[in-house]
């Protein structure tokens, strides 16, 4: 179909307008984290900085003794503490729970796999108060630990479904033909399945990767102490006192949101695959 | 119940190590004192601790945000999961007896107010806000006063004003800085608890430090005709107040004051500690309107948690915050005045040489945004009926929910 | 074979005791707490209570303009994502060069945390910087206004933020969608003489549809859901006469605050209803015709 050079132009225009509806925020992120502290005004947000610094970052990973400003670098960290076991943990269960579902339906296993999706869409407000007083019981309450298991136990719905999704594409020749040399229910899935399983684990790590960093509700309800919370959590503290420059509030949120977004713009393609994967029919 | 007697043997075990490697202890202090001349006065208070107790390493516990709201967040679910930090920062009156006290989370403090003598130091009115059952609770570090009008002196100056003593002189001047293009009241209730500051001192103008005090005790009728006349008032002031309140901080707010855009702004003494802060001198001061001859107060207290890990050093810590040196050392830095009567006033800036004058003769009334005068969830409430109030400024509506709130408080009869 | 399946079910029987317990449980829990009298830190007498924190609610000024902010915020936020996110990807449909660059701009919001987007559209939307500046120097003075500040627009410039954000997904979505429709059909229709409107119109438009439902379903959960976003914008008091405040917001204050543990629970559990409503009938509707595939 050729077309019109107008409608080319019309294409092309709205383009370039729809990127710039997006870049906005980004450039506003990027440019007022980048400044000098003595460039920075209300006033000159749209500016280019005249002289680019980090100094910013500095301190928005330091902090600031002589205010009393609590740094973020030792919320990254906790971040990365969190985010690493609970992506192993949620994506170790997540492959386990899909290749059953997928390769050994037995009765009721359809029941079950709606009720553990349903679980995905809830509002984990109904069951906070709950999971706090839980966690209390059981000495893990206010801590990574804890934040860990909140996040795995939540994670098995979406990461099952990615697994099961991802497995069903395995013909089940291949698993039969293994049953009939002799191997059980978990050779088949030593032998077969794990050997196969490297694209759907990518798209289950990132999308567990994404979710659990930039997640706020379990980090604000269950950690509670600002030595062990979670870069978003400290990150909306740090925003939310107007004392703190916002050109360290800038660059705080760019920290915050630069592990996800390198993995978006390096492995972009298996991250839209898991968010496909989100709306249950992959 | 065993294994918990084993953690502590084992907690005990591994304190004695400690004292083996001449670290004598740690000591966890919870605040919101986070910025500026209060994290400054933090500060001291705990290089004067380490003088006096080397080899305690200290931990400062802070909470950013929202003016204490975070912190207090933080603070309740680690006392609920039993994980009490040693002392931590609580207003004095209501907001420690109703949400702590009375629930069996703190330790009495009475030994400590024999030993210190703190039961004739500290003045009355604010002893009977520390008492709960016949026992004292915390240790207030210092006075805030809530009811300050401050004003832009060059402007004041300019049109020839007095500051407002009452609230038709108020509405006078408001008329005329409006005429002149000048916003007449600052406010900036971006958090909202500084409308109900705002009304709060309302409420004391209008129904008297008798009539107001009995709001909190059920004596005081919220559907009575004071309480109207009250809301009626507040809803007449927001007509003179700048068009961005909702997107501006307290803090924001005293900014149009340095800048002379605004004239007057009603907050508490924080603001002058502000003020000298960003190196303005310009301002003066006066009780707010109808406020005359009366502090409403408020107050930082440190108490004890029955759970505190290290009670030997928080008693320490506590000695020392009611101390005359402690006090004498934080205050100025803090901007607020002492709790207790025989600091020198020599020390305090000219503002706060002031208060501490009308502290010892005024009529001391408790602070309601500020947690002194009823328990959190009455404050709350009320601060949702404001958040409305300076929208709808439906007079009728907010009467009514400020009368269910008592009830809901377990305060007022249906 | 037997066997087999034994063993199968006991490989996903922890993940399975764990989502009962967690979700299922915690739910029985919630509900149960809602019907209780436990709205203080400690409550000496727990008592049953029925319906009255329910009641409460329904004449509770907050929670019904929240409601109301809730329809408001999907009123705006699924219609707008839906149309930017259909109008992308036909663009980056349409045989363009750099499609890959495009695509990589349009999507990359979805990457970063309501609380990062929140920070930024705060000060975007302040009405002393960001975006009133930039109407003031592009000559578009009157698009000026305060905003979340400003009571009367509240929640519609947290749409905004959420459309920014979340109109990535439905483009992906669409994407997919597009790029799933079998070639021999354009190739037919361009046989038949059809024009690209009549082609879109008849042919790539109804089969969307399953997509745009999809779709719908997501973000109306997400509308019910939204909380993270309206923090970071306008603050945990959700703005001047509530005008940004949502449901999830008022429960987590209500719980986490005030320690109003059973109202917060009734608060929780209205929210799970709403969801259910749309997400039940969703669920089944598509592992039943994922099954008679």
């Amino acid at each position: 179909m050729r077309r019109s050079r107008l409608l080319t132009l019309f294409i092309y225009g709205s383009l370039l307008l729809l990127a710039v509806f997006y870049l906005i925020p980004i450039y506003v992120l990027v440019v007022n984290a980048l400044k000098d502290y003595r460039e920075v005004s209300v006033e000159a947000m749209w500016r280019l900085p005249q002289n680019l610094t980090l100094a910013s970052f500095a301190k928005a990973w330091n902090g600031d003794p002589t205010t009393g400003m609590q740094g973020l670098g030792q919320n990254f960290l906790n971040s990365v503490y969190l985010v690493v076991p609970a992506v192993i943990l949620s994506v170790f269960l997540g492959s386990i729970n899909g290749y059953v579902l997928a390769h050994w339906r037995f009765r009721g296993s359809e029941v079950l796999f709606f009720l553990l999706l349903f679980g995905m869409f809830i509002p984990y407000q109904s069951v906070l108060i709950p999971l706090v007083k839980l966690l209390m019981a059981i000495g893990l309450y206010g801590s990574i630990p804890g934040l860990i298991l909140a996040h795995v136990v939540y994670g098995i719905p979406i990461t099952t479904l990615i697994f099961r999704n991802y497995y069903a594409q395995i013909p089940r020749e291949l698993s039969e033909s293994a049953q009939i040399d002799g191997a059980g229910v978990l050779g088949v899935y030593r032998y077969v399945i794990v050997p196969l399983s490297a694209p759907g684990t990518v798209v289950a790590v990132i999308w567990q990767f994404t979710q659990i960093w930039n997640d706020f509700l379990f980090g604000v309800v269950i950690t509670n102490k600002p030595s062990v919370q979670p870069i978003t959590v400290a990150l909306n503290n740090l925003a939310g006192s107007f004392i703190v420059e916002w050109n360290v509030q800038m660059a705080g949120a760019l920290l915050a949101a630069l592990p996800t977004l390198l993995i978006y713009i390096l492995m972009g393609r298996y991250f839209i695959r898991g968010l496909l994967a989100g709306s249950v029919k992959g | 119940m065993r294994k918990r007697q084993w953690v502590k043997g084992m907690a005990l075990a591994l304190a004695f190590m400690g004292l083996a490697l001449g670290q004598t202890g740690k000591l966890e202090i919870f605040s919101w004192w986070t910025t500026g001349g209060e994290a400054a006065g933090l500060l001291k208070l705990f290089d004067i601790y380490k003088a006096r107790h080397p080899g305690v390493k200290i931990i400062n516990a802070t909470v950013a945000g929202g003016a204490g709201s975070n912190a207090k967040a933080v603070l309740k679910t680690r006392m609920l999961g039993g994980d009490p930090p040693d002392s931590f920062q609580v207003h004095m009156g209501h907001e420690l007896i109703d949400t702590w006290v009375t629930t069996g989370f703190m330790e009495p403090l009475d030994d400590l107010y024999q030993k210190n003598g703190w039961d004739k130091v500290f003045p009355k009115g604010v002893l009977e806000l520390l008492k709960w059952n016949g026992h004292y609770w915390s240790v207030p570090a210092n006075i805030h006063r809530a009811n300050v009008l401050w004003y832009n002196k060059a402007i004041f100056e300019k049109y020839g004003l007095t500051p407002p003593k009452t609230y038709d002189e108020f509405f006078a001047i408001a008329e005329k800085l409006k005429k002149e293009g000048i916003i007449p009241l600052a406010l900036g209730d971006n958090g909202i608890w500084a409308s109900t500051h705002v009304f709060e001192t309302v409420l004391i103008g209008v129904l008297g430090p008798e009539g107001y005090k009995g709001l909190w005790n059920g004596t005081t009728d919220w559907r009575g005709e004071g309480v109207r006349k009250a809301l009626e008032t507040f809803a007449k002031m927001l007509n003179y107040v700048n068009a961005d309140h909702a997107a501006r901080s307290w803090d924001q707010a005293n900014d149009l004051i340095i800048q002379g855009k605004a004239a007057m702004y009603i907050h508490g003494d924080w603001a002058n500690a502000d003020f000298l802060a960003k190196g303005f001198d310009g301002y003066g001061w006066a009780p707010a309107p109808g406020n005359v001859g009366i502090y409403d107060a408020l107050s930082d207290t440190f108490g004890l948690p029955k759970k505190a890990p290290d009670p030997q050093e928080a008693r320490w810590w506590l000695e020392l915050l009611g101390s005359k040196e402690g006090q004498e050392a934080f205050n100025p830095l803090k901007g607020s005045i002492c709790a207790r009567t025989d600091c020198d006033a020599s020390l305090f800036n000219p503002y706060l040489q002031w208060a501490m004058k009308q502290w010892q003769t005024d009529t001391i009334v408790p602070s309601l945004a500020h947690g002194a005068a009823a328990k959190e969830s009455w404050v709350a409430a009320v601060n949702d009926v404001m958040s409305l109030f300076v929208t709808s400024r439906n007079v009728a509506q907010a009467q009514e929910m400020l009368a269910q709130a008592c009830v809901d408080a377990g305060v007022c009869k249906q | 074979m037997r066997r087999y399946r034994l063993v199968a079910f006991a490989l996903i029987a922890p993940s399975v005791l764990l989502i009962i317990v967690f979700v299922y449980g915690f739910i029985g829990w919630t509900t149960w707490l809602s019907l209780t009298n436990q709205n203080d830190i400690i409550v000496p007498q727990v008592r049953f209570v029925g319906l009255e924190n329910y009641i409460r609610l329904f004449h509770n000024l907050r929670f019904l303009i929240d409601l109301k902010n809730t329809l408001i915020f999907a009123l705006l936020f699924i219609p707008g994502s839906l149309v930017l996110g259909l109008a992308g990807a036909l663009l980056l449909n349409s045989g363009i060069r750099y499609e890959g660059v495009f695509r990589t701009i349009f999507l990359m919001p979805m990457a970063l945390s309501f609380i990062v987007t929140g920070v930024v559209w705060r000060w975007l939307m302040n009405p002393s910087s960001g975006l009133n500046l930039m109407f003031d120097a592009l000559g578009l003075g009157f698009l000026k206004n305060g905003w979340y500040t400003d009571p009367s627009i509240g929640i519609k410039a947290i749409a905004l933020a959420a459309v920014w954000q979340l109109s990535g997904y439905t483009m992906a979505l669409y994407l997919a969608g597009l790029r799933a429709i079998p070639k021999e059909l354009y190739e037919a229709a361009q046989v038949d003489g059809a024009s690209q409107w009549q082609f879109f119109r008849f042919v790539t438009f109804p089969l969307l549809t399953p997509v745009t439902l999809s779709a719908v379903i997501v973000l109306g959960h997400i509308s019910l859901k939204i909380f993270d976003l309206v923090v970071a914008v306008a603050g945990i008091s959700g703005g001047p006469a509530f005008s940004s405040d949502v449901p999830a917001l008022y429960m987590f204050v209500t719980t986490f605050q005030a320690n109003r543990f059973a109202q917060g629970g009734a608060i929780s559990i209205i929210l799970l209803m709403m969801v259910s409503f749309l997400v039940i009938p969703y669920l089944s509707w598509s592992l039943r015709r994922e099954a008679t595939e």
